[in-house]
């Protein structure tokens, strides 16, 4: 039990970092890119400001990652010991990727003034973003793995006859990556977003802050868009081949088309009665197959012993609502600035500065569910996750030392980027060769 | 060459990569750690950070590569060393993660005290020392199987003469390899004070590092005569490290040649490591794992080789890239070209 604990307490706490690590590159390419295009210092700004932030949150990902990386094997032995011959190659790509982006992000943080022609500083921010990116994707290739397991066949519990490409492009891997890889995009825009609302209520309406706020807020409406688009996917692979997790995630009981989708409630889990939901008619049969009649499998029809708890009804809940307010607010914004000719109004500030803790919410919540939706198995179909675990004892203390470091981590990760982030924003006068932004 | 083989060549060569990179970050963190202890910290501190700062995050991905590699190549590693490293383990990475965050943190103002520079220091020893220790877990006699049920015999590690030797050796080396490498970064940045401290460390550690060699050897010859016997017969190897030593000891005692120097010092490990890694061959846990018992499927050796000669196409260049630009520029070596970013 502690060992699943800890696993997710790790992977907790390291996703948040994960998420920015793939996000926020994209940000500080696009706002350094439009410094030069626009000749507009106020976005070449941005993109140091961001970046300096991001080297403390690159810090916290990569040492919490290879916490990760490493109580993989050492948690779960056995798992690793069977999967590992499977999802090797994925692994192992991932290095390289962060090999990648580790290189060209000390070229980029150390070069800002050194090349005269400034597209070639911001050409470095390229590979960085592949270099994240693909890590991200090839991590959810493993996660996806575990959801749907192919490309081998198991006998007498050993791995045999692998197909390494087979078991990488399996059938959960365009739906988890796209959509993991969407919602960190769309999330570092929110959390940036934020930190210019931020500086806007306490009135500090300088056009630095208002063009931050409006760049952001952009991307964060097209990346929202996008993660919602891809949510659909990922549900849609759900009722192909893991119904019981749509079905335990929807309380959807009886197999039958026109399927409605049940939001919030309450279950009684004798009866399978629900009350005080609203009910969306036809909605679960589109999300699951697109058609208003589609038939979407009911957990009745899966075994007691194999079905997922129920609860996570409300983190699947919380998610796809933190997605629509991720898109209204960008929205609401844009149809007031660009109709109605109105600046934000702290309101509107305010809820934009709430759109970065809810949307880091749905991540958590998002990956809660489809770990918890996984359960009993570890492996879907081959290998229970009580199978899998470390038979090594004194795991608790290493569960209490593990939260005590992460608890550390927060902190002063946090108070360092407050420090940072109230450092004022210094323009810098002349136009390209960038000279401002010292931090000492 | 055969899977196993070519699979093992890769990861040890990473590991050795590893080891040169991380000594140099490891003894740094130290030596500005005494430096400031001393109250010299003003006179090395600018070459440490110009070198530390574009490339501490390369230095962790090539330890990540190694255990992933080693657990994508020979899977049962992953069972064994993870049942019974859970807590020796989890303590290395709990301080690797200090470490790491450290550094980054202290770009923003912590620099200055005292107990960030202690920790930053300190824990540069320790990692080193309990990373270490998982190769003299790979000697044998530490780890039991009992009925399926791996045990980690804690008490006889922390008892035995070989374990302590294997620490002294790897605390030694770091600080010389990092101190020969720092003279030599020194020395190109035209810093004549650093490089004078740096010199000094850099012969102050020397002979230690021969020494603690020694004492490692016959510590092994006590501890596990199998893999002495297979020592020996590559002794030329190990000879061959000595030598390189010796040249490298020469040029620094001539104060001429630091590059060369520190070229010297690098082939004076590659060599001595991968004697012992080939003379370890083939177990990678006496007696329990082999190469070639627990290799991955062919199927999957094939594709992880594929992937990492791919890999190393875009590696390559871009490694080369970084040293180019922070190695060997002169004019950001002698800090004439400021790095914003910090
Ligand atoms: C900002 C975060 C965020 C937002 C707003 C949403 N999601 Fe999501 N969702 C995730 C962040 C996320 C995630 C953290 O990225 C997950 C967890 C694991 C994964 O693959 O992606 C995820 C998983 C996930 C899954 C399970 C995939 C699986 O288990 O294979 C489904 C079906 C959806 N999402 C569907 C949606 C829908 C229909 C949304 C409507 C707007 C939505 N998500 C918004
Ligand atoms: C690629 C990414 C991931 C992989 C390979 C992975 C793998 C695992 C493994 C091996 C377990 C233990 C077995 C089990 O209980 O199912 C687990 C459990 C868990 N993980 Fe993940 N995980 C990933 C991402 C995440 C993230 C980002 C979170 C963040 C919140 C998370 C939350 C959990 C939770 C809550 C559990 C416990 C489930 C339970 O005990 O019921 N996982 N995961
Ligand atoms: C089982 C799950 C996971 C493992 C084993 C894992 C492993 C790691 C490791 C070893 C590192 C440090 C690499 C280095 O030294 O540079 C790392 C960092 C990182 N991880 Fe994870 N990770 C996991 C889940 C995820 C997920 C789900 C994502 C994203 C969607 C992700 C994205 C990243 C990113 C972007 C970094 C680089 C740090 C940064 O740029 O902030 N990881 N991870």
């Amino acid at each position: 039990m502690y060992a699943r604990i800890l696993t997710s307490l790790t992977l907790g706490f390291h996703i948040i970092f994960a998420v920015l690590g793939v996000g926020i590159p994209v940000l500080i390419s696009i706002a350094e890119w439009l410094g030069i295009r626009k000749k507009d210092p106020r976005y070449t700004q941005m993109a140091k400001r961001w970046s300096k932030g991001f080297t403390v949150t690159v810090a916290v990902g990569v040492v919490t990652g290879t916490c990760i990386g490493l109580q993989l094997s050492l948690l779960w032995p056995s798992f690793m010991k069977t999967a590992g011959e499977a999802i090797a190659l994925p692994l192992f790509l991932e290095t390289f990727a962060f090999f990648f982006e580790a290189i060209f992000l000390g070229v980029y943080l150390y070069t800002w003034n050194r090349f005269k022609n400034p597209y070639l500083h911001w050409a470095f921010s390229i590979p960085v973003i592949i270099g994240s990116t693909a890590s991200a994707f090839f991590i959810m290739t493993v996660n996806a793995f575990m959801n749907a397991p192919q490309g081998f066949s198991l006998e007498n519990g050993s791995i045999v006859a692998i197909e390494p490409l087979q078991a990488m492009f399996n059938a959960a891997t365009p739906s988890k990556a796209g959509h993991m890889i969407f919602s960190s995009y769309a999330t570092s825009a929110f959390v940036l977003a934020a930190l210019a609302a931020y500086k806007l209520l306490r009135g500090n309406a300088t056009a630095y802050y208002k063009k931050a706020l409006q760049l952001t807020l952009s991307l964060a409406l097209i990346f929202s868009l996008g993660t919602a688009l891809w949510g659909d996917i990922a549900g849609k692979y759900l009722a192909k081949h893991q119904p019981e997790k749509l079905a335990a995630a929807e309380w959807h009981f009886e197999t039958k088309g026109e399927a409605e989708l049940i939001f919030g409630g309450v279950l009684d889990e004798e009866t399978h009665e629900i009350k005080y939901a609203l009910r969306l008619p036809y909605a679960l049969s589109v999300l699951a197959t697109n058609t208003l009649d589609g038939e979407v499998k009911g957990l009745n029809e899966v075994p007691e012993d194999l079905r997922p708890p129920l609860f996570i009804h409300y983190l699947f809940d919380g998610m796809v609502a933190i997605g629509g307010y991720m898109i209204i607010v960008p929205v609401w914004y844009f149809v007031r600035k660009k109709w109605l000719k109105k600046e934000a109004s702290p309101w509107e500030l305010m809820f934009i500065i709430g759109g970065a803790p809810l949307a880091m919410l749905a991540i958590e919540l998002g990956w809660i569910f489809t770990e918890i939706g996984r359960q009993p198995w570890i492996l879907v179909g081959y290998m229970k996750t009580t199978h899998a675990v470390t038979s090594a004892t004194n795991v608790g203390e290493m569960l209490a030392l593990f939260s005590l470091l992460y608890l550390f981590l927060a902190v002063v990760s946090t108070s360092i980027l407050l420090r940072i982030y109230k450092q004022p924003v210094v323009m810098d006068k002349v136009y390209p060769s960038v000279t401002g932004g010292e931090s000492r | 060459m055969s899977l196993e083989i070519l699979g093992i060549t890769v990861l040890w060569t990473f590991l050795y990569g590893y080891l040169i990179v991380a000594s140099i970050d490891f003894g740094a963190g130290f030596f500005s750690f005494y430096c400031k202890v001393k109250k010299e910290d003003h006179l090395v501190n600018s070459i440490i950070e110009r070198y530390l700062s574009p490339v501490w995050e390369v230095t962790n991905v090539f330890l990540v590569f190694f255990f992933v590699g080693l657990i994508g190549f020979f899977p049962s590693t992953a069972y064994y060393y993870g049942t019974a490293l859970l807590v020796p383990g989890s303590i290395a990475l709990v301080l690797l993660s200090l470490r790491g965050s450290f550094y980054a943190f202290a770009h923003y103002g912590v620099r200055n005290s005292m107990l960030y520079t202690g920790v930053y220091g300190l824990t540069g020893l320790f990692i080193p020392a309990s990373l270490a220790t998982v190769l003299t877990i790979s000697e044998g006699g530490f780890i039991r199987e009992t009925n399926g049920l791996v045990e980690f015999l804690s008490d006889q590690l922390l008892k035995s003469p070989y374990a302590w030797s294997v620490v002294i050796l790897a605390i030694v080396s770091i600080l010389f390899i990092s101190a020969s490498f720092l003279t030599y970064y020194a020395d190109k940045a035209k810093d004549r004070k650093s490089t004078v401290i740096f010199h000094k460390y850099a012969i102050m550690w020397s002979l230690p590092t021969i020494f603690a060699s020694m004492l490692v050897f016959f510590a092994i010859y006590q501890h596990n005569p199998e893999h002495f016997q297979n020592m020996l017969d590559i002794s030329w190897l190990f000879l061959l490290s000595l030598a390189s030593f010796l040249v490298a000891l020469a040029l620094l005692l001539k104060k001429k040649h630091y590059g060369w120097a520190f070229v010297m010092v690098m082939l004076q490990f590659a060599f001595a490591f991968y004697g012992y890694g080939i003379s370890h061959l083939p177990y990678l846990l006496y007696p329990y794992i082999t190469i070639s018992d627990s290799i991955n499927s062919p199927v999957m050796g094939k594709a992880l080789v594929t992937g990492f000669i791919v890999g190393l196409c875009l590696l390559i260049p871009s490694l080369y890239l970084l040293m180019k630009m922070f190695l060997f520029d002169v004019k950001y070596v002698q800090g004439k070209e400021k790095a914003v970013q910090r």
